[in-house]
């Protein structure tokens, strides 16, 4: 039989060719490239990052000034991206679970609430709802009278104004503690729990030595904490100068960040509603059934039962509309937010380098929108029925 | 076995083959390009190309008033338009025929290089890097202007120190960013700056209170400020942060239509020196001064000589007029913005054109 008859040879010759019709579409391009480089007389390279970036940026979690240079001016852009991608996340999975729920409730009112909602912010685009949200909060009052909220905080249309410890070492000393002591509570409150059940008694047949310890932990927790939070921590006041109109010290959520973290996840809410929908009603009724003869109340049921179910089925689009809510972020150049995008577009309008520099901003969402795959990956194994 | 033998000997075959190809392809594309670069730019001149579509395609703001502003019935006015008018004049005794296209800050450089406008005038500031890195070629200085700083009159700001803790909004992508900054932190004082890219965005902004202060181009301010609800309450501090001089610009490497928009301004410029209005330039049929006659294109081929006809310039002033109805027609008038530097050198002024000869 001659070669060109048998399958698995043609098969192959056909994936031959394919790769190498990739290859020469690749090679294309980049011959494009290198030509139309060569034709302008431009040059390639990564060295710029390193000159003086010479712009104020409005919003930094570290310090930055002008005199910084162009890549400490991108990570500044990554973390503003960043923050608002994590706050929005989880802002987006509460609002879109509980409105999920909702749409399958058998309140009537409460159902139709959900409807309308997730049907009016699935349906319009982003960049609209952006700038209708971000026209609502420039009406608020201006500096010049903001609200005063007590406690010294202040909302005005410059954003919001709080109180915030300094940042010295004292201050991180002192988060840690109550981090510390936030997460080992709950798991010191679950073994004592364990020891009494094992025991199957009340806590006061426990063994002394362990009832007191850990006892004496919590208490020690419960009491620090908040004399930490009050007094260790060096709070910093925003003040109003109700002369010059100006609110200053503190910490601030400018007007922008608010507006885009909201945004955000209320359009990711509306779709990650019907995720939760779809996963809820994916869980057969006989689950419900039976769960409900066994005497659990709704909530129960939801909470033990069917959640854990659905969450199989929702893991896999919910990890689609995070990597969305992650690059639709991006829309924040519109409304005057310095995240990734709008900072190095800046930086290609002042040095040319467009190339270089979308390269260097795919590279970003590229490799942030993998860490939030593999993590959700990571999450959906766990999730998952272990098979034996 | 012996197929897949055979296989493999083919599909190496065929690699082979196919790399070869393409580097045959490049190779020869790129002796090619190296071969005869001029002739192929020279008969390739943007100039030629506009010629024989037989109209020019600018790009411009668009939301600008007094330099690119379009009105309900979409018709364009501005000074930035009357550049582009008087090029077309130039070109095709015709100021009508040119396409105006709405540039954002954003698209305006790379609007220009992938050769979708022939010609951008929208207020884009003169500097050493965007002649250099951002690579474009600048025509001449068609409007000096500065930096200034707008704010609410009843905000008791008055100079730049009063805008200690204060929000500034400023545009995205411009010079003005750098200059606030340069400034800034040349006084020392501690800011928060808006940066928005869309100038509806930012103006709005501004009116809403959500920052203080506005700083942009002065010019641009008075125009902005002229469509406020209240013009009144916004006023523009006495001071200039930078010198922004204003210029039309195209890409490099052409010099037949870098010349062709060069002179054109010239002219405009030339002209008022001459005092030689639209109004009066049937007057000057029988003038009897020889660099004027040059200069109109009745003696001497001067227009020609630069692929344009001998009387360019008479068509310009013809159909848009001097340098000074220009800026009285869109500036001057509507926003009572004196001329400053933007006179003529015989006024004081720091508009001087080479001579025609």
């Amino acid at each position: 039989m001659s070669f060109w008859r048998n399958a698995k040879v043609l098969g192959i010759a056909a994936q031959v060719v394919v790769i190498l019709l990739v290859i020469a579409i690749l090679a294309f391009f980049g011959d494009n490239l290198i030509y139309n480089f060569q034709l302008r007389g431009l040059s390639f390279g990564f060295d710029f990052l390193q000159d003086s970036a010479s712009f104020p940026i409005g919003t930094s979690l570290i310090d930055y000034d002008p005199s910084n240079s162009y890549l400490r001016a991108i990570i500044v852009g990554l973390l503003n991206s960043l923050i608002v991608m994590v706050v929005g996340i989880i802002v987006a999975t509460i609002l879109g679970v509980a409105i999920g729920i909702g749409r399958l409730s058998d309140n009537w009112l409460v159902k139709q609430i959900a409807t309308v909602y997730i049907e009016i912010f699935r349906n319009t685009p982003l960049l609209l709802q952006l700038f209708f949200w971000y026209s609502i909060f420039l009406q608020l009052p201006t500096s010049k009278d903001p609200i005063v909220i007590p406690g010294s905080i202040f909302l005005s249309n410059q954003g919001l104004f709080f109180p915030w410890p300094a940042f010295d070492p004292v201050t991180w000393l002192a988060l840690t503690l109550i981090i510390l002591s936030i997460i080992s509570a709950p798991i010191l409150w679950r073994r004592r729990k364990l020891a009494i059940e094992l025991t199957k008694s009340s806590p006061d047949n426990l063994p002394l030595r362990d009832r007191k310890e850990q006892l004496t932990i919590l208490l020690i927790t419960a009491i620090a904490v908040p004399l930490i939070v009050f007094f260790v921590l060096d709070w910093q006041f925003p003040n109003f100068d109700r002369d010059l109109g100006l609110i200053a010290g503190g910490a601030n959520l400018s007007l922008e960040i608010t507006t885009l973290i909201f945004g955000l996840a209320i359009y990711t809410g509306a779709f990650i509603a019907e995720v939760v929908r779809a996963g809820i009603t994916s869980v057969s009724k006989g689950q419900w059934e039976a769960a409900r003869s066994l005497g659990l109340k709704a909530n129960l049921v939801m909470q033990l039962i069917i959640f854990p179910q659905a969450l199989r089925v929702m893991i896999p689009p919910l990890t689609s509309e995070y990597l969305n809510l992650a690059k639709n972020s991006s829309l924040a150049t519109a409304i005057g937010y310095p995240d990734i995008y709008s900072i190095s577009f800046n930086i290609s309008e002042q040095t040319g380098r467009s190339l270089e520099i979308l390269l260097i901003v795919m590279a970003s969402y590229l490799s942030v929108n993998l860490i939030i795959s593999v993590a959700m990956n990571l999450f959906n194994k766990q999730v998952q029925i272990k098979e034996r | 076995m012996k197929k897949i033998k055979l296989l493999t000997k083919y599909s190496s075959l065929l690699l082979i083959i196919g790399v070869l190809t393409f580097l045959g392809a490049c190779r020869s594309r790129e002796t090619q390009s190296t071969n005869s670069p001029s002739t192929v730019q020279t008969n390739n001149s943007r100039l030629n190309i506009i010629k024989e579509r037989g109209k020019l395609i600018c790009g411009v703001s668009g939301k600008l008033p007094g330099f690119s502003f379009v009105n309900q019935n979409g018709e364009y006015s501005g000074l930035d338009v009357d550049i582009c008018r008087a090029v077309a004049a130039a070109l095709f005794d015709d100021p009508t025929k040119v396409e105006f296209r709405n540039v954002s800050i954003q698209e305006r450089f790379n609007a220009l290089k992938t050769g979708e406008i022939d010609l951008l005038s929208r207020n884009a500031t003169w500097t050493l890097s965007r002649d250099t890195d951002v690579g474009l070629e600048f025509a001449p200085v068609v409007f000096y202007d500065g930096q200034g700083m707008m704010v609410a009159k009843d905000s008791g700001i008055s100079k730049l120190e009063d805008l200690r803790g204060r929000t500034i909004c400023v545009k995205t992508g411009t010079t003005t960013l750098q200059n606030l900054a340069d400034k800034m932190r040349k006084i020392d004082v501690a800011y928060t700056p808006l940066a928005i890219g869309d100038e509806d965005q930012l103006y709005n902004a501004f009116l809403q209170g959500r920052c203080q202060a506005i700083t942009s181009d002065r010019s641009q301010l008075v125009g902005r400020r002229s469509n406020f609800p209240d013009p009144e309450d916004s006023v523009i501090l006495d001071l200039i942060l930078s010198k922004e001089p204003l210029a039309p610009a195209v890409v490099p490497g052409d010099p037949q239509w870098i010349d062709a928009v060069r002179w054109t301004v010239f002219a405009l410029i030339q002209a008022e020196e001459f005092e030689i209005t639209s109004e009066n330039l049937g007057s000057f049929a029988s003038t009897t001064d020889p660099t004027i006659k040059r200069f109109l294109g009745q003696e001497g081929s001067l227009g020609k000589n630069m692929g344009l006809t001998n009387d360019f310039a008479a068509r310009i002033v013809k159909h848009v007029g001097n340098y000074g109805e220009i800026y009285d027609r869109n500036i001057g008038k509507p926003f009572d913005l004196d001329r400053n530097l933007n006179q003529t050198w015989s006024d004081g002024g720091l508009l001087y054109s080479p001579p025609f000869r």
